[in-house]
């Protein structure tokens, strides 16, 4: 069995696309860097808001700051050779294909439901190779045994599947960390599966 | 005509040898706002639910995606 020295050198030879810089993609970033992938592809166009610090990896002191760039300072913290490219962008089906064309695996972490769609479709006709890794359902609390990954193809989405953000669900901290270490861990699995096989699953 | 749609064999009521994802999605009463289909494993692009034909035997999958990340 490989040990954790095995494993970091292995994974820094990839490079991973993260859509988005919210709840899911500062978290999966976080996961990623801290298990050795070696680069890191994030965008966002967002600023870091008082609202955010319930669920995503930023600090009180980096209100109002790019979030992609608060986040590229957080995660050199934790990994100083860690290689990470961030695009302050909205991400649009035009611009997609230009940023993230050479990553191994690709993180979908938008919030709003329509570009969720707009990068499922584009990664599936653009880059079929690519797998991607979808959040799809975080919002409340409990029901941590519903929170799984589906497997479709080189599609896997990660959460429930059912509960939608809203004013009187909205997203906390304990299950959209749950959907973004689910898609960390497709990430992971996927990457060292070219070595060790599928034995873990993703 | 019989179909899988999201892993159950479902017999459609149909009186034509093929139907669009757009009629699917309309006669199995999808009404969710946002989602994606998948036909015979190839994600279908929105524009073409109307041109893209189901036929006996085939496999669809449709899926509800929500706003939340």
């Amino acid at each position: 069995m490989p040990t954790f020295d095995d494993i970091k050198s292995i994974l820094s030879h990839y490079t991973v696309g993260i859509a988005g810089a919210g709840g899911l993609g500062s978290n999966v970033a976080q996961a990623l860097v801290r298990s050795g992938v070696g680069r890191l592809i994030i965008a966002d166009f967002d600023v870091v808001s008082e609202s955010n610090l319930n669920r995503q990896f930023y600090f009180a002191d980096q209100l109002g700051r790019y979030k992609v760039e608060a986040l590229k300072e957080n995660l050199l913290r934790i990994r100083p050779s860690a290689a990470i490219d961030i695009h302050n962008i909205c991400l649009t089906e035009q611009n997609i294909p230009l940023i993230f064309p050479t990553v191994d695996v690709m993180v979908e972490a938008f919030d709003v439901a329509e570009m969720k769609r707009v990068l499922i479709e584009l990664f599936a006709s653009t880059f079929p190779a690519i797998p991607l890794v979808v959040g799809n359902g975080m919002a409340g609390w409990g029901n941590s045994n519903s929170m799984a990954v589906r497997e479709m193809g080189n599609l896997y989405l990660c959460g429930d599947g059912v509960s939608e953000v809203s004013v009187n669900l909205p997203p906390i901290a304990p299950r959209v960390g749950i959907c973004a270490s689910q898609q960390a861990n497709v990430v992971v699995s996927l990457l060292l599966s070219k070595y060790f096989g599928n034995e873990n699953n993703p | 005509m019989k179909i899988t749609l999201n892993n159950r064999v479902d017999e459609l009521d149909v009186n034509q040898p093929t139907i669009s994802i757009e009629e699917l999605l309309a006669l199995k009463s999808f009404t969710y706002k946002m989602l994606f289909v998948k036909h015979n494993g190839v994600v279908i692009k929105t524009e073409d639910y109307p041109v893209t034909n189901v036929a006996e035997g085939d496999n669809v999958e449709v899926i509800h995606l929500m706003t939340g990340g």
